[in-house]
């Protein structure tokens, strides 16, 4: 008797497990809240404004999902995460998707069994330096102490950069961004290197912002986009789909102002199928036809989150470059809604 | 007449388990291990499944790939190319030495303090009573913080201790000099000390697994043991003549002569001098850096366990009676002999075993480090390789069992020590 009782405690805990991550989609229903991972605190991309509440280009993505699933972009909880917990955190379902700057590598893909589902900013690597320190690339820095995110692709880059150019270099291996903004400023480290969206946001809280050089050298290819767990195909596909819709509504001129305008007077069908007016794409991914409106109308396409937070009008003054359009020369490019 | 006293013949009932006080023991530790057990093989059972449904296997095949990240300040020579075990080495000689100089100093600092709380002098032992209460009330953490922005914010970056040409032309003195006859620099970085160098290097040999051992230390090593064991005869044979002839040869200046006269010529004879510091484009170069991430997190630890040794000497000082010390002085011996010689051989017994578990925690908060970026075992096996490689389970059970070993490891050789200072009853 008592070797049944044990045996069904035992299948129990294994169907307890199971049952624990059946379907993403339905745990966020279930709970009425999407949980995404965000930065701690990287301006631009993800801060907490002076209300408390995230704002930022990585956040407006977890706004437009969690308007695609649950008709509020207000609806989300944001667990700040650093460089070296961020993955565990997503792994073990604490999250549902992670937003976090992070770089889609080979590994990260397949070892650490997750899914990036689109890429939303195309970055690399880059260093910032003090002016005074009188370096004016990268190749100079032989001899350097190098302040670098511990747990990214960064250290790993930075440590493949020095041994191709044959230099040595101090690291200190930093927790998170605002550590290494700290140590920088205080002259622990003579360079700080981070994607280079990240240093132009770094640099934009610094106080003396002017003083400080990005150097020309990028040194790798940061494709940064939104993750999920590997095996829920259908939950990748929802986060994918949600960010496109920004992606394909700036291209076809569709922003947060007019997008009521033009379902109203629209002909075009590609148009018509992304605002849910014709066909069933939403049902297809188990929501409703109105989804990808909802997430532009979250924080408006691509092109104006781009701009509200990290463009060339706010303080970090980043160049679309590489994330224009693909029509304008840029590598954004939505796949079609059909 | 009957006895009344003959024992039932019933046979054993399954209710005996529960109503019989010789059974109901055994019946309820079967149960207890029982559920003990199911608990366990739950817990497994969890891990093993969530592993299957993420498509994750459990080995340990990581350790023997390439790191590929640096790490600053290593014990034993490491490059990015070495694999994820070697930079587990490094990170744990890295602990391994912050937790032996850190539980020295602790010893040493907290004896002090606890004698000193003590003191007949009201001043001094209200000053020490007041470092104990604030080093053992405020978090670890904050005190690790503090000491490393201490460091980093309070020091001259590199920078300033350098007179450029247009400096000298104009008469001015750089921002910042070094200490020590401009032998010790410290930078908001590191300290920079001067290293010992050799014109006449024997080199190195490489013991295997990349790992150097100088032959100029061992040779010194060699040569100095040799002269100390020399002079030990030396003065052995003093001694002897003395007592055979009632007469002591001299001996201060042959003691000298075998002391120091074979190190001198040796450290000549490899043309020993000192490599000091220069400060060059970035920082300084030459001479031995030690970091600040180390510092801090030395004297932190130093800091905050002394405070509770200190509590755990004062505790064991007082555990003595007051008796031992009215005799001492009856015979007497001054109050400082009074305390080294009588009191605290005898407080020792009380003070060892508390004493071994603050070498425990010493050694567990050292883990604390990744907050000043010092790379202990925490930072490299625990943090980078963890992160690189999403082995968290492996990495972290690595890490327990490594921990669980160096504590095992300090307590079975601190219950020696206690073993031999305890009160030997004849």
């Amino acid at each position: 008797m008592k070797k049944s009782v044990f045996f069904g405690s035992v299948a129990l805990a294994a169907l307890v497990a199971g049952a624990a991550s059946a379907s993403t989609l339905d745990d966020v229903k279930a709970r009425g809240q999407l949980i995404c991972g965000s930065n701690p605190g990287l301006t631009g991309f993800a801060a907490p404004d002076a209300n408390g509440v995230y704002q930022g280009f990585d956040v407006a993505v977890c706004k437009a999902v969690a308007a695609a699933v649950l008709g509020d972009p207000m609806k989300v909880k944001y667990v700040p995460l650093t460089g070296e917990t961020r993955f565990t955190a997503l792994a073990s379902g604490e999250v549902d998707v992670l937003v976090r700057n992070s770089t889609w590598t080979f590994s990260r893909d397949t070892e650490l069994a997750l899914d990036f589902v689109a890429v939303n900013y195309y970055d690399g690597q880059g260093f910032m330096v003090n002016k005074s320190l009188g370096v004016s690339s990268a190749k100079e820095l032989d001899g350097a102490t190098i302040c670098v995110q511990t747990g990214t692709t960064t250290e790993m880059n930075l440590a493949d950069f020095f041994k191709a150019n044959n230099m040595t270099y101090t690291p200190v291996n930093i927790a998170d961004d605002a550590e290494g903004q700290q140590k920088f400023a205080a002259g622990a480290c003579d360079s700080y290197t981070t994607d280079a969206s990240g240093l132009a946001s770094s640099r934009a809280t610094l106080p003396n912002a002017a003083d400080i050089v990005i150097l020309p050298e990028i040194i790798s290819k940061e494709p940064l986009g939104p993750v999920v767990r590997h095996g829920d195909n259908n939950w990748g596909d929802i986060v994918r789909w949600s960010f496109y819709a920004l992606v394909a509504a700036e291209e076809y001129g569709v922003t947060k102002a007019n997008l009521e305008e033009v379902a109203a007077t629209t002909q075009n069908p590609e148009i018509r199928r992304l605002l849910g007016l014709e066909g069933d794409m939403g049902k297809k991914i188990g929501l409703d036809n109105d989804f990808a409106k909802r997430a532009i109308l979250a924080s408006g396409n691509y092109g104006e989150v781009f701009e509200a937070n990290i463009g060339a009008s706010t303080s970090i003054g980043l160049a679309r470059g590489l994330n224009a359009q693909w029509t304008q020369g840029g590598l954004m490019y939505a796949p079609p809604f059909r | 007449m009957a006895l009344a006293s003959d024992p039932p013949k019933a046979g054993f009932r399954l209710s005996m388990l529960i109503y019989d006080t010789r059974f109901r023991s055994i019946t309820i530790q079967i149960v207890v291990l029982l559920l003990f057990l199911a608990g366990l093989v739950w817990l497994l059972n969890n891990a093993y499944v969530n592993l299957e449904a993420k498509g994750k296997d459990f080995n340990f095949s990581f350790l023997w790939t390439r790191a590929g990240y640096d790490l600053a300040q290593t014990l034993i020579p490491y490059s990015n190319d070495d694999t994820h075990l070697r930079a587990l080495v490094i990170g744990l000689l890295n602990t391994l030495l912050v937790s032996f100089l850190g539980c020295i100093l602790a010893t040493v600092l907290g004896t002090i303090i606890g004698v000193l709380r003590l003191s007949q002098n009201w001043l001094v032992a209200r000053i020490m009573t007041v470092y104990v209460e604030t080093f053992r009330n405020i978090p670890l953490l904050l005190w690790i913080l503090l000491m490393g922005t201490i460091l980093a914010e309070t020091r001259p970056v590199p920078k300033d201790f350098r007179l450029t040409e247009a400096m000298k032309a104009a008469g001015e003195e750089p921002k910042a000099s070094m200490w020590f006859f401009d032998s010790v620099a410290v930078t908001n970085r590191g300290t920079n000390l001067p290293a010992p160098a050799f014109d006449h290097s024997l080199g190195v040999v490489d013991i295997g697994w990349n790992l150097p051992v100088s032959l100029n230390a061992l040779a010194i090593l060699a040569v100095m043991s040799a002269s100390f064991w020399g002079w030990r005869r030396f003065i052995a044979r003093a001694k002897a003549v003395q007592e055979a002839t009632g007469t002591r040869p001299t001996t201060w200046w042959p003691s000298l002569l075998i002391l120091f006269a074979p190190i001198s010529a040796l450290l000549y004879g490899l043309g020993f001098h000192l490599d000091y510091p220069q400060i060059t484009r970035f920082d300084f170069t030459g001479g031995f850096q030690m970091l600040h991430s180390f510092t801090a997190l030395l004297i932190a630890l130093t800091l905050y366990t002394a405070a509770f040794i200190a509590e755990i000497v004062r505790a064991g000082i007082q555990a003595i009676s007051k008796g031992q010390t009215e005799a001492a002085y009856a015979l007497g011996l001054r109050p400082g002999r009074t305390m080294s010689l009588v009191i605290l051989p005898q407080a020792l017994r009380v003070i060892v075993p508390p004493l071994i578990s603050q070498f425990l925690n010493l050694t567990k908060n050292s883990s604390l480090a990744i907050a000043v970026s010092y790379m202990d075992l925490r930072g490299t096996l625990g943090g980078i390789t963890l992160n690189q490689t999403g082995r968290e389970l492996e990495c972290m059970m690595l890490m327990m069992g490594i921990y669980l070993t160096i504590s095992l490891t300090i307590s079975s050789l601190m219950n020696l020590y206690n073993k031999s200072i305890k009160l030997k009853e004849r």
